[in-house]
């Protein structure tokens, strides 16, 4: 604990990351505290300060219905989160019990659950989960669904490579002799190992669940309106430029400072738990 | 049998088999959603004859099988039905709209290269000075941003505050060049038209970099974590003991060896390409596929989804094929043992 401290305080990088994240999450979760105008989250106009530069109390300026940016970001803040950590809490453990098992038992089992791997991903990831949302209805849980479906295979083509090379390790090998059952050395020796590797990975991709999700909702297949989303915030803003430049660009930032936090962050863990690139 | 030939055969066929899966799952995503595609293709105003009449043309009340056995029959003959979005062949909408978007993706994977790969060199070889920590910094923001908002950023930037490059649009309307490839950077060139291949190639700068930051930060990042690696190496040792200049080694013994798995990136970056490219070419106005794709995903239009999906793994594939055996012809040893899937 001591060790991991001390790496993520004396590198800078890894130092910002965790700023960032907690920054983000904070406000986050407690936006109905933080938020200037928590009544902006929904559906309210104020046609009197409509459109507004950056300027107090509007800390990013407003939307062209008079909303507050700043406390829409951070509710905005708070659904890709939410999105983010279901999709992940959905597609982790499918993802990593496909893996293990494909490359535990091997032969045709290993065959047929690669190549439904490898179909999920050939198609490229955003253009799957936008065919998914533009045929179901456009809403949060079909959004968490879309981005689900393209996102275990990456966690099984992770943890089936680790799963190949631990079943050669010696300790792997003595769990057979002494004849413990499949299930115990897949999910008992096996994925133990994994675990650095996929917690890594799962830091990163609380960012890049973020990234696709509010690039989905920037082309119009995301959660819809009132609801705040950074996506269709720059969308909604990109056609007022450059005049009204912070209506796309806070949003934006937003969306960067987030992602770029769970990057170092991850970095920061892959030293930490010493785990390879 | 040449061992190339045997992996390209081996490649090709484990393509299709993939490819088959694809049309496999996109077809039943496509038939299982809910709400009557032909009603939503018809209005609100046509008729219950009308709307049957459309179930009938498209099979829709088939079962799913026998509906897949219709498109797999339809799609041998290189059909790939009628888009119910523009009323035309969804091959002839594709042949129309894809050359574009391919040639901001080339470009874009050019950009990759040829600034990627560089920024990796220079960090690992000067690793752990500023210029390293610069790159990574470059390399790490490239990756956290989707590429609207470095479209959104650099469009702000670079075309209306700084008026150097075009907002929108691929070439001023104002030239006329006959399509030959749908390149138009190549076609001015063949029309020997210098003028409109400087204005083509003046508008395919920003959206290009815009796509291609996400890459030129993985293609960096990879590099320059393999050429730290190789650095360690006995034969990088040597090479110094036998006194070559430092230049020499970064090219010669450090880079090689590294290029291998930067190459495997570079094929996968380009299915990310394939998605983002919708996404730039929404900020601008770029005439690709991302327009006609998000027209008939919102309109449900079956035929021209499963069309395009396809379509675009297929490339995805052939770019993967084609990387697959760049890496075996650097790569002696690799002809002779099968690279893990």
């Amino acid at each position: 604990m001591k060790r991991a401290a001390y790496i993520l305080v004396r590198n800078p990088l890894s130092l910002t990351g965790v700023i960032l994240i907690t920054l983000v999450v904070f406000g986050a979760l407690f936006a109905d505290f933080i938020a200037p105008f928590p009544e902006h989250r929904g559906a309210v106009v104020d046609f009197a300060n409509f459109n507004k530069p950056p300027e107090w109390p509007y800390l990013f300026g407003t939307d062209l219905v008079g909303r507050d940016l700043f406390s829409r970001i951070l509710y905005a803040y708070r659904i890709s989160l939410l999105l983010g950590v279901v999709v992940l809490a959905i597609a982790v453990p499918v993802g990593v019990t496909i893996g293990l098992v494909a490359g535990y038992i091997g032969g045709w089992t290993e065959y047929v659950l690669m190549r439904i791997t490898d179909v999920f991903l050939s198609i490229p990831p955003l253009v799957l989960a936008m065919s998914m949302m533009g045929l179901l209805e456009p809403t949060l849980t079909n959004g968490m669904l879309a981005v689900t479906a393209m996102w275990w295979p990456w966690y099984t083509r992770l943890v089936y490579n680790l799963t190949r090379s631990e079943k050669e390790e010696g300790y792997v090998l003595a769990a057979e002799v002494i004849g413990a059952s499949k299930p115990h050395i897949i999910f008992r020796e096996i994925l133990p190992n994994c675990v650095p590797s996929i917690v890594t990975k799962m830091t990163l991709d609380l960012g890049f669940v973020i990234l696709i999700a509010s690039s989905l909702s920037f082309l119009g297949l995301g959660v819809q309106p009132p609801t705040p989303d950074l996506g269709s915030m720059v969308a909604d803003g990109a056609k007022y430029l450059p005049d009204s430049w912070w209506l796309t660009v806070f949003p934006g930032l937003a969306i960067l400072v987030a992602v770029f936090g769970f990057n170092l962050l991850g970095d920061a863990l892959r030293d930490i738990l010493g785990v390879d690139q | 049998m040449p061992p190339v030939v045997r992996l390209l055969a081996k490649r090709l066929g484990t393509s299709l088999i993939v490819l088959v899966g694809v049309s496999m799952l996109i077809f039943t995503i496509a038939r299982v959603i809910p709400g009557d595609p032909a009603r939503i293709a018809l209005g609100p105003n046509a008729t219950a004859e009308q709307v049957e009449a459309l179930r009938e043309r498209l099979h829709l009340d088939e079962a799913l099988p026998i509906q897949y056995g219709y498109f797999l029959r339809d799609l041998s003959r290189g059909d790939l039905g009628i888009s119910l979005y523009t009323n035309r062949p969804v091959t002839a909408d594709i042949a129309q709209f894809l050359p574009a978007t391919l040639e901001l993706i080339v470009v874009a994977g050019l950009m990759m290269i040829l600034i990627g790969l560089p920024l990796g060199v220079i960090a690992a070889r000067y690793r752990g000075s500023w210029a390293d920590h610069a790159v990574r910094i470059f390399t790490l923001l490239g990756v956290s941003a989707p590429s609207f908002v470095w479209a959104v950023i650099l469009m702000l930037i670079f075309a209306f505050y700084l008026p150097l490059f075009p907002i929108a649009g691929r070439i001023a309307d104002s030239y006329a060049i006959a399509s030959v490839t749908g390149f138009l950077t190549i076609d001015t060139l063949i029309a020997g038209n210098l003028a409109a291949f400087g204005n083509a190639a003046w508008h395919i700068v920003l959206p290009a970099f815009a796509l291609s930051l996400s890459g030129i930060g993985q293609a960096a990042r990879l590099t320059r974590s393999n050429m730290v690696e190789t650095y360690d190496k006995p034969f990088i040792e040597m090479a110094r003991s036998y006194g070559f200049p430092e230049r020499r080694i970064a090219r010669r013994f450090a880079f090689r060896p590294s290029l291998i798995p930067s190459l495997t990136i570079i094929g996968l970056d380009f299915a990310a390409m394939l998605g983002n490219a919708f996404l730039v070419e929404a900020v601008f106005a770029w005439p690709g596929l991302s327009r006609y794709g998000v027209a008939v995903i919102l309109r449900k239009d079956l035929n021209a989804i499963v069309g395009t999906v396809l379509i675009i793994s297929a490339m995805f594939l052939l770019v993967n094929i084609i990387v697959d055996l760049l890496i075996a012809f650097i790569n002696p040893r690799i002809r002779y043992s099968q690279r893990a899937s």
